[in-house]
């Protein structure tokens, strides 16, 4: 009795999830059909290009949402077909992926890091079909049907170092890191070259605390690794760590110091304690590779870098609230002297020691 | 006095990291000692971390927020319940299927009630869990690094005595015990053994859920899909660790927390030590103190068997 009850109840459960299975298949969703008209006049066929979210979905505040932001600004502007398809669990990606190839897209991008071994599975076992990747490279291996696009993290990073510099009241400023690598060494050392050159601006020493959490979503990590910095004197911590980040404001929070937030503007977790966020435009890297399609001149095979010069990363837009203006006009100066090359801000250790060589 | 705020971080740090893992390893005891396997801890301490952070926020009540999580935990234990004790379902099985439940659910809701975000809204400082020592000592003092703590850590320790003297002084605890280790026994003796199950894989859930909230209304103020990540299997480990009893379980989940915190600690103190060496730092020492002094640790007799009475 009992055994059948059991059984009956684990196929309700199987039949439920198949139809939760289903249902969430038939959900593409294209919620401005308008834009699609015009270029059906101008082009015998029309362009699709469809997306792939991970667990975070197109809401997610972050750069799922910005890259879907982007799409649908492409649509606007290119008369595009965009679609999206989030995905649950990180199980889901290669069958979203799969789905939004039957559905004769154009093209198809992956938001994130996470999804990098799923678009590179879908490149090479469809060769024919383009693909993009959002914050991952493949260096030298990059297929031909598929475009990295990264971010110039260092330069927004160099910028809110410079403010750091500029506001620290006691000459120490800190960085919290997720997992060291090439990635979060860019944050970490355009950071501290920003740090660096407003010391010399202001013709003080100032000391950067510098911790790795070695985790993306260990909160109370960040916390803690927050709390000591804050302990040992600091006032502005950056940090360049995913969700850990999350512990590294509460702690500013708590304290009452401050915190710079990273990839979207995290003035919103902590209005009174978030100082500025160094940002990345991932809707522009989406909108940009969008429209080289559009044109024609797929870029694929490589890994497109975007930075300042195209406006793909900057510092939030909220700065104002807690950065003084003469601050925030020196960062426009210096915006400048990036673009134009004045300055080069260092991505790693080596670039670093070279950087601190020229403003000796 | 450089050393003493060391070591006052230190010890800081222990204690924010243990408090969320000594809730849920008090629930893994319960659970376990009345001989249903709780590997589910996981997700219900997740769905326990949206349920506090979304009632707190919509509330603007943290202990409104706290018990939210409590029930919202129970909930999931139900379900896990009546898979093991009434279905008689592997254990294991079950706990499996919670796990993906709670973070699944939890991501659906707050996709429902915060505009599909997947992360809810922060709590303000005065909406979190109190801190109740806040001001009382002096800011950087040794005092203030250790007792200016939420009030869920103290609250914590006293579930320890609490759960401690459940099992052991009262009949309830005896009954859970029993059942635990010899369920026919218990059975021919008149205990319902399927409801003593019941209870404590309820209150197990319970504690999971005030795990969660733990997290989601003291360490931070918002939940999010990353914020329980593997909590509940340390949790689950220093039970083990402690050998299936609440104040055993509270040591395994301290110096869990206190490894955390001396990492953190060897992190800042600029030794030029490789940070991902650091990172394993906690995980070996719980194994070595795991293999040099606690010794063999052995469960509830029947821990993990399916129990069917003759009559049907």
């Amino acid at each position: 009795m009992k055994k059948k009850l059991l059984s009956l109840l684990l196929i309700t459960v199987l039949v439920f999830s198949l139809v939760g299975c289903g249902k969430k298949a038939e959900t593409p969703v294209d919620t401005t059909d308008e834009g699609t008209e015009a270029p059906e006049t101008e082009t015998a066929e029309e362009i699709k290009v469809a997306m792939v979210t991970d667990e975070g979905g197109v809401h997610d505040q972050s750069f799922n949402q910005s890259a879907w932001e982007g799409l649908q600004q492409a649509e606007k502007d290119l008369g595009v077909k965009v679609s999206y398809k989030e995905s649950q669990q990180d199980a889901d990606f290669a069958p979203n992926f799969e789905s939004l190839l039957d559905e004769g897209n154009d093209l198809i991008w992956g938001i994130g890091f996470k999804l990098s071994d799923a678009v590179m599975d879908a490149a090479t076992a469809n060769p024919e079909q383009l693909y993009a990747i959002v914050d991952s490279s493949y260096g030298d291996n990059t297929p031909e049907n598929v475009v990295g696009v990264m971010f110039k993290a260092e330069q927004p990073s160099f910028l809110v170092g410079y403010i750091a510099g500029k506001m620290t009241k006691t000459d120490t400023v800190g960085f919290v890191g997720g997992i060291a690598g090439d990635i979060i060494w860019g944050f970490d050392y355009g950071y501290q070259a920003g740090v660096q050159y407003a010391a010399k601006e202001l013709g003080k020493e100032i000391k950067v605390l510098n911790q790795y959490a070695e985790s993306f979503s260990d909160v109370a990590k960040g916390k803690a690794i927050a709390t000591q910095m804050y302990q040992q004197g600091a006032d502005i911590v950056f940090h360049a760590s995913g969700d850990v980040g999350n512990g590294v404001i509460e702690a500013a929070k708590e304290q009452d110091k401050w915190a710079i937030g990273v990839d979207r503007d995290q003035n919103d977790l902590a209005p009174d304690n978030v100082l500025t966020s160094a940002i990345k435009r991932v809707d522009l890297g989406v909108y940009y590779v969008t429209e080289e399609l559009k044109k024609g001149d797929f870029p694929g095979g490589k890994t497109i870098t975007y930075g300042l010069e195209d406006g793909a990363v900057d510092i939030a837009p909220t700065s104002n609230k807690h950065v003084p203006e003469e601050i925030l006009k020196s960062v426009e100066d210096l915006k400048e002297k990036i673009i134009n090359g004045e300055i080069k801000v260092p991505y790693n250790e080596e670039t670093y020691n070279e950087y601190l060589e020229t403003i000796k | 006095m450089k050393v003493l705020n060391d070591i006052g971080v230190i010890i800081g740090i222990t204690l924010m990291y243990a408090a969320p893992l000594i809730y849920t390893s008090l629930g893994g005891v319960i659970s376990e000692n009345s001989g249903v396997v709780n590997i589910g801890l996981e997700g219900m301490m997740t769905i326990g971390a949206f349920a506090g952070a979304a009632v707190g926020y919509f509330t603007k009540n943290p202990w409104l927020g706290f018990l939210a999580a409590g029930l919202a935990g129970g909930m999931l234990a139900l379900l896990h319940a009546i898979a093991c004790v009434t279905f008689t379902a592997d254990h294991v099985v079950s706990g499996i299927a919670i796990n993906f439940i709670g973070p699944g659910l939890a991501l659906f809701l707050c996709k429902m009630f915060f505009d599909g975000a997947a992360m809810t809204l922060p709590l303000d400082l005065d909406n979190k869990i109190p801190r109740p020592f806040n001001g009382v000592f002096p800011s950087n003092s040794f005092l203030n690094l250790v007792f200016n703590q939420y009030a869920t850590v103290y609250i914590a320790f006293i579930l320890v005595l609490i759960v401690w003297f459940l099992l052991y002084k009262t009949r309830l605890g005896l009954r859970i015990r029993s059942v635990g280790e010899h369920p026919r026994a218990a059975d021919t003796l008149g205990i319902n053994v399927y409801r003593v199950k019941y209870i404590a894989v309820i209150l197990s859930g319970i504690f999971a859920g005030f795990g969660g909230a733990a997290m989601s209304l003291a360490v931070v103020s918002n939940y999010r899909i990353t914020l329980i990540s593997g909590q509940g299997f340390i949790a689950l480990a220093a039970m083990i660790f402690g050998k299936w009893k609440p104040q055993g379980a509270m040591w395994g989940c301290l110096l869990f927390g206190a490894a955390q915190g001396l990492t953190v600690y060897l992190g800042g103190a600029g030794l030029g030590i490789s940070s991902q060496i650091l990172a394993m730092v906690p995980y070996l020492i719980t194994l070595l103190v795991l293999m040099v002094f606690v010794g063999e640790s052995n469960g509830p007799a029947a821990n993990g068997l399916q129990y069917e009475n003759d009559k049907n």
